[in-house]
């Protein structure tokens, strides 16, 4: 299985790439670590004219604290380097909880950060963490830049906002607010296989231990992230009790998403675990934020 | 002779230079002027072929040659068949139809190639692939196996009446009478599904005819370099002198890597005698899903007769086989799961209607396990229900009818795959499933620990399911050992190796014979220009066959050895030992003679060899087995299984095996490891899905998915030891036993572990989405 | 044809100028251009884990990178751990271990593992399965292999 011809080029700055970029527009694909774009080349599921390769761009591999006492990750920052980094651990726990579960060592040791929430594959786990984060993203072109939030950013199956001249450089990642809490779960066949539903969670609790946020968004159930707006709604100003999570994990399954059926898992099967999960990441993103775990 | 390397825990004397990269693959094969193949392959299942033209791909730089079937004129021909039913026999209908190298008239699977592309790089030889206009009006495909026997259904093979490759009947007893007398009769539908073998190396061949030499070699990641040989020389009007076959290191096989003759190795050799230009083809893993054979599909309408003790006093079971489009390898896999549908059982009473049914889905033949797993499934999950119902405990209903150890020889008074009567040949069933019993803890785990862990809400379930295997068997192979005159000792023999460690547990009964260290033998297996009568590595036979022809070869050379030393030493031959490379005087160990000294003394450059005699100390024999050996073991496990996620994890895995003399226990070890952890895949993890249109939806390893180490848990070993009275050494194969109760057990072990559900598992491979389908009643 | 690029590489310490075709996947410069046939290849699509070799230190996919990224960089393939002769430790762990059958898969497997071992000297067993999760093998079931990683860092300790 081998790749048809491309152009290819490798800048070694962001301005020479957005120059490609504003060349070639949709002829071009970009290149980060590879893992999701040369398998569908070897396949030739993708026949891109024009590669520009990202991975000598120095200037995009980074992970740095941000004033408000979260995290700014360059966009080529290897996802090795995000599941090992003690900043990444100790200000976004979720992502430090969610990266091990990507793949395998040898795909994150290549995969990038930014790589993987472009590509906006419905069941990658960064892409849901991101969301239920309330992420930033930082989007490059000649045209200029311009900051896009994570619940905004996907579009479609595999598609994102981004033009065919822009490029995500930088992702924002904000601290947790104060008496919240945070989980990452997902089911999947083989230990370190795309999920057949994921969930990620984060909830949050007013002075008197009732819910004031929850954000709870699921991966692998349709084409892009689904947040579960309608369970939000259910546990917006209550107490979090089991019952109140469950209609919470009810409603998700029944009313917030549509998932489709294929060869792993039904719709039936799905909702299901929308229900499962959900139920099971909103209790522990609870215990959490009472600081019970 | 005295034992003293065969049974030992020997490390392989191979595994040097493949941990270093050193050891020769197909791929590996570098010849200046190579040229590299690639295929246009069909997208759909089953079409007419209207036209197809090449000529843009011809004017690609780079490509040298690309071929129809129209351009191989008179050469194209199908394969002939591999294995057909002996011509004649009563009763049995077979239609043979074999793959054919380049699709002529229409595609009758996906992946069929239509057009082969010749160029100087792989990479080029796929561009010009997609240079190639191809009209192809796409047919119904034939996909359901019942569908595909209902009147009108549309035909494979449009010279046939029917989708009906093969019928075949057979029995022994009166089932229908031992019904009339049951107390309990069981009757259920069991379905299993196709899986692939899934080595880490597809498939290749490199073919190269060398002109001025009048000289084919081939390189193929072939089980059966001989057959290959013969055959391609009888194809193609050569000498099969003038024809060697390599199959060098082969990264894994597990059957598919026998299905001569495949397409390619056809094409190839064809392309190769008309250009006169070595040429490579390697698979990648896209075509294998298409291009490699597959198995284990089969519907059976099964039902089981039983007294009120749970004696059963017949089985009886209509099933249909899914062969795909073409059916190359004969009957062998459903007589397969015919000979192992009475389990480890004496079953007075049998009947099965077998009806093997063409459909437009990639060619199946045997894959490890080779249609036993599917008998094995039937016979133990209706006894699994009989006990249920009866309110036998399952360990126990088991031993009232497993075969009693003074039964042997066993006849089954039924024809196995080489069409011969069905005879187990030894066994101790009952010791064997005891052990397994005993190891996995089964009272103590009935009757105290799974209720402690129910009562904490945790679903928790054992399997445990006795079986056989029938291996070893025939035709023959032979080997040819000679003591070279440095003392060392060289062996030649046909079966190919692909991972069994052969260069090592060969050895060693060649070191015991001749009294010299294993390391000291030099190993040539799987080439034609080294031996030349033989079939192959399958059916669990290696172990057996090439062993005990060995074995006997060496047992030749260790009389002339003897012979020859007696005239030099001047003692009689019965006063003689060898020991560390040399022969010796019993009681006089100085006066010996080193063995390669005594090699250059039999192969004198003066003096005539006597009459009667030959030069050196070399010696050709063969084996060819009475009838198959039988080896038999029971698996247990335990797992644990979420109700919520249908997520399963397997706590504990045990297997008891008896395989007669084991040759070397560490590579046995390795052998059921790995035949476990595939059994493991056919029970929850992989299955082909082929959708209405015969689309394989999952034709990549991020779809069809091989468990990793995370899946497989830690398999506990033991052993017993029957030695099979049908070969000098006693052994008994054991490739695929691993493979063939695990998704039994595994089903038994589900149903206990959800016990509170009342499920029955009537289906293999099993997976999440189907135990939701089970618990919550959904459709799919 | 497109354009060539040329390419200044150290490979197992030895450094090599080649001319090469952008799409050419660093997998076949290794075992075709350059001869170096212990990398194999098993799906060419980022699963199976046999082609793994290292970048700078690091195990990844050769299959999932094309010859052209590597300029300027290291790789490390299986022959620069021993020889025949002259095991690494860990290949001769693997031998007395019986980790190899068909030995197809078990070139990525120790280049996944030497790194795995310098970080981790002293792995459980679970720690072990999950850094071979993403080397597939059909041979062994991964016993052995766990057995040959166990045997090689008892001897580290020792």
């Amino acid at each position: 299985m081998k790749p048809a011809s491309f152009e290819y080029y490798a800048p070694t700055t962001v301005d020479e790439a957005l120059a490609h970029l504003a060349e070639y527009g949709w002829d071009a694909k970009v290149l980060a670590g590879g893992q999701s774009l040369i398998p569908m080349m070897n396949f030739r599921l993708a026949q891109p004219a024009v590669l520009v390769d990202l991975n000598n761009v120095a200037e995009l591999f980074y992970i740095r604290p941000s004033r408000d006492g979260g995290l700014l990750i360059g966009a080529m920052t290897r996802q090795r380097q995000v599941e090992r980094d003690s900043l990444v651990a100790e200000r976004a726990p979720m992502i430090h909880a969610a990266q091990p579960k990507v793949a395998y060592p040898q795909i994150r040791n290549r995969g990038t950060f930014g790589g993987s929430i472009a590509h906006a594959d419905p069941s990658a786990e960064l892409v849901a963490a991101s969301v239920a984060l309330g992420a930033k993203f930082r989007l490059c072109s000649r045209r200029g830049e311009r900051w896009v939030p994570a619940d905004q950013f996907f579009v479609g199956l595999f598609t994102t906002v981004l033009e065919p001249d822009e490029l995500l450089v930088e992702v924002a990642l904000p601290p947790l607010p104060p008496r919240s809490g945070w989980s990452f779960l997902e089911v999947a066949r083989r230990h370190h296989d795309f999920a057949l539903v994921g969930a990620a969670a984060v909830a949050g609790l007013d002075g008197r231990g009732r819910c004031e946020q929850a954000r709870l968004v699921f991966f692998s159930v349709g084409d892009g992230p689904v947040e579960a707006h309608g369970a939000a709604g259910v546990l917006q100003g209550r107490e979090p009790t089991a019952d109140a999570v469950g209609e919470a994990a009810e409603t998700a399954a029944e009313a917030d998403v549509d998932p489709n059926s294929d060869i792993n898992a039904s719709a039936a099967y799905r909702r299901h675990l929308v229900k499962v999960l959900g139920r099971r990441a909103l209790t522990e993103a609870f215990a959490r934020a009472r600081g019970d775990q | 002779m005295t034992k003293k390397y065969v049974g030992q825990r020997m490390t392989r004397t191979e595994d040097p230079r493949l941990l270093t990269g050193q050891a020769l693959f197909v791929d590996d094969v570098q010849i200046p002027g190579m040229l590299y193949a690639a295929f246009l392959r069909s997208d759909y299942a089953h079409a007419l072929l209207k036209s197809i033209d090449v000529s843009a791909a011809w004017e690609r730089p780079g490509v040298v040659a690309v071929y129809t079937a129209e351009d191989m004129g008179d050469d194209w021909q199908p394969s002939p068949p591999n294995v057909s039913p002996p011509p004649g026999m009563e009763g049995v209908t077979f239609n043979s139809r074999t793959p054919v190298p380049l699709v002529r008239d229409k595609v009758r699977h996906a992946g069929e190639s239509l057009a082969m592309v010749l160029a100087e790089s792989r990479y080029i030889a796929e561009d010009a692939v997609e240079d190639i206009w191809v009209e192809l009006e796409p047919l119904d495909a034939v996909v359901d196996l019942e569908k595909a026997l209902e009147p009108g259904a549309p035909l494979v093979h449009d010279d046939l009446d029917s989708n009906l490759a093969a019928h075949l009947a057979q029995g022994k007893g009166d089932y229908e009478a031992a019904r009339e007398q049951a107390d309990l009769v069981v009757k259920r539908r069991i379905v299993i599904d196709r899986g692939a073998a899934g080595a880490m190396e597809n498939r290749g061949i490199v073919a190269h005819w060398d002109r001025k030499s009048q000289h084919l070699t081939v390189w193929d990641t072939t089980q059966s370099p001989i057959p290959i040989r013969n055959g391609l020389a009888a194809m193609f009007g050569l000498s099969s002198h003038q024809v060697r076959v390599i199959a060098p290191f082969v990264g894994g096989a597990f059957g598919p890597k026998i299905m001569m003759y495949y397409p390619e190795e056809v094409l190839l050799t064809w392309a190769t005698l008309k250009l006169g230009r070595p040429i490579k083809w390697i698979e990648d893993r896209r075509e294998n899903f298409y291009a490699t054979t597959q198995e284990r599909s089969q519907i059976h309408d099964a039902e089981m007769a039983l007294t009120k003790e749970g004696r059963i006093l017949g089985i009886r079971h209509e099933f249909l086989h899914d062969t795909g489009a073409y059916d190359p390898y004969g009957l062998t896999i459903p007589l397969n799961t015919q000979s192992h549908s009475m389990g480890a059982y004496d079953v007075p009473n049998y009947y099965s209607d077998l009806k093997v049914v063409f459909t437009n889905k990639t060619i199946v033949t045997p894959v490890r396990g080779a249609g036993r797993p599917q008998g094995i499934f039937l016979a133990e999950r209706l006894l699994d229900i009989a006990a249920r119902e009866l309110g036998i405990d399952r360990v126990e209903i088991r031993k009232r009818n497993l075969i009693p150890p003074d039964a042997f020889p066993y006849e089954h008074k039924i024809i196995d795959q080489a069409f011969s009567p069905l005879v187990y040949d030894s066994g101790n069933y009952l010791a064997t499933l005891e052990k397994a019993a005993a190891t996995i803890g089964y009272r103590d785990f009935v009757e105290k620990e799974q209720p402690r862990l129910r009562a904490e809400g945790k679903h928790v379930g054992l399997g445990i399911v006795p079986f056989v295997e029938t291996t070893g068997v025939g035709p023959y192979e032979g080997a040819r050992v000679t003591v070279e005159t440095d003392g060392r000792v060289s062996v030649a023999t046909g079966v190919g190796t692909q991972g069994q460690g052969h260069f090592t547990s060969f050895a060693q009964i060649v070191a015991d014979q001749l009294g010299v260290s294993p390391r000291d033998v030099h190993m040539v297996t799987g080439d034609t220009a080294e031996f030349h009568w033989g079939t192959g590595t399958f059916a669990s036979r290696g172990a057996v066959v090439a062993a005990n022809a060995i074995n006997a070869a060496a047992l030749g050379v260790r009389k002339k050895i003897f012979k020859q030393a007696s005239k030099v030493l001047d003692v009689p031959e019965e006063d003689l030992e060898l020991v560390d490379g040399h022969v010796r005087i019993a009681d006089i160990p100085q006066k010996s003679i080193g063995l390669g000294e005594l090699a250059v003394l039999a192969n004198p450059l003066r003096g005539a060899v006597e009459p009667g005699t030959e030069p050196g100390l070399e010696s050709t024999d063969y084996f060819g087995p009475q009838y198959g050996a039988t080896a038999n073991g029971a698996h247990a496990l335990i797992l644990e299984v979420d109700p919520e996620t249908m997520m399963i994890e397997i706590k504990r895995y045990v297997a008891v095996e008896d395989c007669g003399t084991v040759l070397n226990p560490l590579i046995l070890e390795g052998q059921i490891h790995g035949a476990v952890a595939l059994g493991i895949a056919n029970s929850y993890y992989e299955q082909l899905i082929y959708d209405e249109n015969g689309q394989l939806l999952n034709a990549s390893l991020a779809d069809y998915l091989i468990p990793t180490a995370t899946e497989i848990p830690v398999i506990e070993i033991d052993h017993e030891e029957t030695l099979s009275p049908l070969n000098p050494l006693g052994s008994k194969g054991a490739g695929e036993a691993g493979t063939i109760p695990v998704p039994a057990a595994f089903a038994q072990a589900l149903e206990d572990a959800l016990y509170d559900y009342g499920l029955e598992i009537l289906e293999m491979p099993m997976s999440p989405n189907k135990l939701f389908e089970l618990l919550h009643g959904h459709d799919a | 044809m497109s354009d060539q690029y040329t390419i200044s590489v150290s490979i197992n310490g030895t450094q090599y100028e080649r001319t090469v075709e952008p799409r050419l996947l660093l997998s076949d410069f290794l075992r075709h251009d350059l001869g170096l046939t212990g990398t194999h290849v098993g799906c060419e699509h980022g699963v199976c884990g046999a082609c793994t070799v290292l970048l700078d230190g690091v195990p990844v996919r050769s299959c999932l990178m094309f010859a052209v990224q590597v300029d300027g960089h290291e790789v490390t393939t299986v022959e620069a751990l021993g020889t025949p002769d002259d095991l690494h430790p860990l290949q001769e762990a693997f031998r007395e271990a019986h980790g190899a059958q068909c030995g197809f898969c078990t070139p990525g497997l120790l280049l996944t593992l030497v790194p795995f071992l310098e970080e981790n000297p002293d792995p459980t067993e679970h720690e072990i399965r999950d850094a071979i999760a993403g080397n597939l093998c059909r041979c062994t079931g991964y016993q052995h292999i766990v057995d040959a990683v166990k045997l090689a860092s008892a001897r580290r300790k020792a």
